[in-house]
């Protein structure tokens, strides 16, 4: 049985009763940064197309809770969460969102393309897996302990280079965690139109431990993942850990073809109502009024930033 | 005896291991005793164990493992066992490896090398003789680059795998077997041969003391068809032909063809891949935008299909 309580006490040097508070922290960041992309979408400060978080919120804070700072990250498309779980800038975040030059990659990548530090994302469904894997393998080499997490979700399993990058990790022992987030939905395709089998059943295929949360409880997924972690760094061996969860925005922005009553249902598993009673009164208001002021600072610092030269971008 | 392009392929890829411990070999077949199905990593898996790293059969993965160890430090040298099969590492070339530095805005290097044997007349069929490199010429961010029996393949390699930027280096299996030729000695006694100051050099053949008749601009294994051809039109016919050959196929830098054509005023583009849309068409399409005065030039395509 691992003891969380020690492990993040060692890790963070903090005390540990402000894990509760720092999960819900993280949450309510990516939450706002998220409602306030949407907010500048709809009245046109930001264009081209985006693919929010919201609902999916206590995966990163989870996951991000319990990783080495110096741990390589592939994200996806949907990458904002994990990038402000993982600690990066909501204000580079949201410059780079704007295509400004202050932004993570000097405005070249937008909403699904970012790097900072050992964090990566790119948009294509499938490919960053063996890329992710390729890291594992270097970082292995390297012998500095680190291991490498890959995002995929369940549209991701319909592409044939994650099966690839499963077998050569499972075969070589390749220090890397696959994170698969099933938030139901590839686009507009529900999970059941594009899955077929057992989630699990593909890493057991090769050899792969799993761990699996049916559930959006943030501490569940913060120990799940601990766990799934712990494996990987312990044993040098790939693990994957599934996240059951629900995305309450659009795939994008307007592509959401779910009814109403899906939508409310959906709710019930709110991340943050879930895990907002561990906290005190005072506690919710702290992190509410922390949360605005950062992306707040974050939109309005990066909306006054310069574009770029024409030249540089393409 | 002349050594071989398969040799001096080898020989760079043992000097690359050896002075670098970030060199990396990956690919399917490429350890000992098989070496390869071309035989180009042929003892490199007994000097160098731990770093030649033999794959299941998955193209896309040996890219994109290729891409990942890039990214975080290493220099890996991807072996893709038939040039048909890049059509499997298009993602992975073209969606990643070449992407990755622009797009994060300069903070990464992908140093990959992605080789390949392309080429027909061994008798593979339709799926293993395939000349496809022209999918990939003028993707933003990867080189693509040819050995010829002029210039070192060694040296050729070397550079590619000191290269910080991703490059898909195209063997014709053809060559594999052929001697490197030496300046005024054997087919070469006709000809004057520059050879440009880059790390993928371009030369020009030339006869010396006549003007020439004709420009063919060519690479890889066809320099040694056109060489004959220019050897036999000078015997036969006494028609004098000046060779551009190229190392590097993208980015196009077609410099010395400029000076060659305002010389002969007529151009011979060969290459063994299909006629639309390749290498020759946009030789010409450079040449002819590169010109504002384009009377009596002549232009001709040579190429292995007409599609």
């Amino acid at each position: 049985m691992v003891n969380l309580k020690h492990i993040l006490s060692m890790r963070y040097n903090v005390p540990v009763m402000d894990n509760n508070y720092a999960l819900y922290k993280t949450m309510l960041i990516i939450r706002r940064f998220e409602e306030r992309l949407l907010a500048e979408f709809s009245v046109g400060k930001l264009v081209g197309t985006t693919h929010t978080y919201i609902g999916q919120e206590a995966d990163a804070a989870g996951i991000f809770s319990v990783t080495n700072p110096e741990d390589v990250v592939f994200s996806s498309h949907r990458c904002h969460g994990h990038f402000l779980a993982y600690g990066g800038d909501p204000y580079r975040l949201a410059a780079e969102l704007m295509g400004k030059s202050t932004g993570l990659v000097g405005g070249r990548g937008g909403s699904q393309h970012i790097q900072w530090r050992n964090f990566y994302s790119n948009g294509i469904q499938g490919g960053i897996v063996p890329v992710a894997t390729g890291m594992a393998l270097a970082e292995k080499i390297h012998r500095n302990g680190k291991i490498t997490l890959v995002f995929i979700g369940d549209g991701t399993l319909g592409e044939g280079a994650i099966y690839e990058s499963f077998n050569i990790a499972a075969l070589w022992g390749l220090p890397i965690l696959f994170v698969l987030e099933n938030n139901g939905y590839a686009q507009t395709t529900p999970v059941e139109k594009g899955v077929s089998g057992s989630m699990a059943g593909r890493f057991a295929a090769f050899g792969i431990p799993v761990w699996e949360c049916n559930t959006t409880d943030v501490l569940e997924i913060q120990s799940s993942a601990l766990e799934a972690i712990q494996h990987v760094r312990s044993e040098i061996k790939p693990a994957g850990l599934i996240l059951h969860t629900y995305r309450f925005s659009a795939h994008s922005k307007g592509d959401d073809l779910r009814s109403q009553e899906e939508l409310e249902s959906i709710q019930a598993f709110d991340p943050l109502k879930l895990h907002s009673p561990r906290l005190t009164d005072e506690e919710r208001t702290r992190a509410d009024s922390e949360a605005m002021a950062i992306v707040e600072d974050a939109f309005i610092r990066a909306g006054a930033d310069l574009n770029p030269s024409l030249n540089t971008t393409g | 005896m002349a050594d071989t392009v398969l040799n001096r392929l080898n020989q760079a890829l043992f000097s690359a291991m050896e002075s670098d411990e970030h060199v990396y070999l990956l690919g399917e077949d490429i350890l000992d005793p098989y070496g390869g199905a071309f035989k180009v990593t042929r003892g490199l898996s007994t000097k160098f164990p731990e770093r030649v790293l033999a794959t299941p059969i998955s193209e896309s993965a040996i890219v994109g493992l290729a891409n990942g160890m890039a990214l975080r430090g290493l220099r890996p040298v991807a072996e893709i066992m038939f040039g048909d099969f890049v059509t499997l590492i298009a993602d992975q070339l073209i969606n990643h490896a070449a992407k990755f530095r622009w797009m994060y805005n300069d903070n990464v290097r992908v140093p990959i090398v992605v080789r390949t044997p392309m080429g027909g007349r061994r008798g593979y069929g339709p799926t293993h003789s395939q000349s496809l490199e022209k999918i990939f010429l003028g993707v933003p961010g990867l080189k693509v680059i040819a050995p010829n029996t002029l210039g070192d393949p060694a040296r050729l390699l070397s550079a590619a795998i000191a290269d910080d930027d991703p490059l898909l280096f195209v063997e014709h299996k053809l060559l594999y077997a052929r001697p490197l030729l030496e300046s005024g000695q054997g087919e070469l006694t006709e000809f004057k041969i520059q050879m440009s100051a880059k790390a993928y050099p371009n030369f020009v053949l030339s006869i010396p003391n006549y003007g020439p008749h004709l420009t063919i601009a060519t690479y890889g294994y066809n320099f040694e068809l056109a060489r004959a051809a220019a050897l036999e039109m000078l015997m036969e016919h006494e028609i004098f032909t000046e060779i551009v050959l190229f190392s590097q196929l993208s980015p196009f830098d077609l410099e010395p063809l400029f000076d060659s054509l305002q010389k002969t005023r007529k151009l011979l583009t060969i290459e063994e891949g299909t006629q639309s849309l390749g290498w020759g068409a946009e030789v010409i399409a450079r040449i002819v935008e590169g010109n504002n005065d384009l009377g009596g030039y002549k232009f001709r395509r040579m190429y292995y299909l007409q599609a």
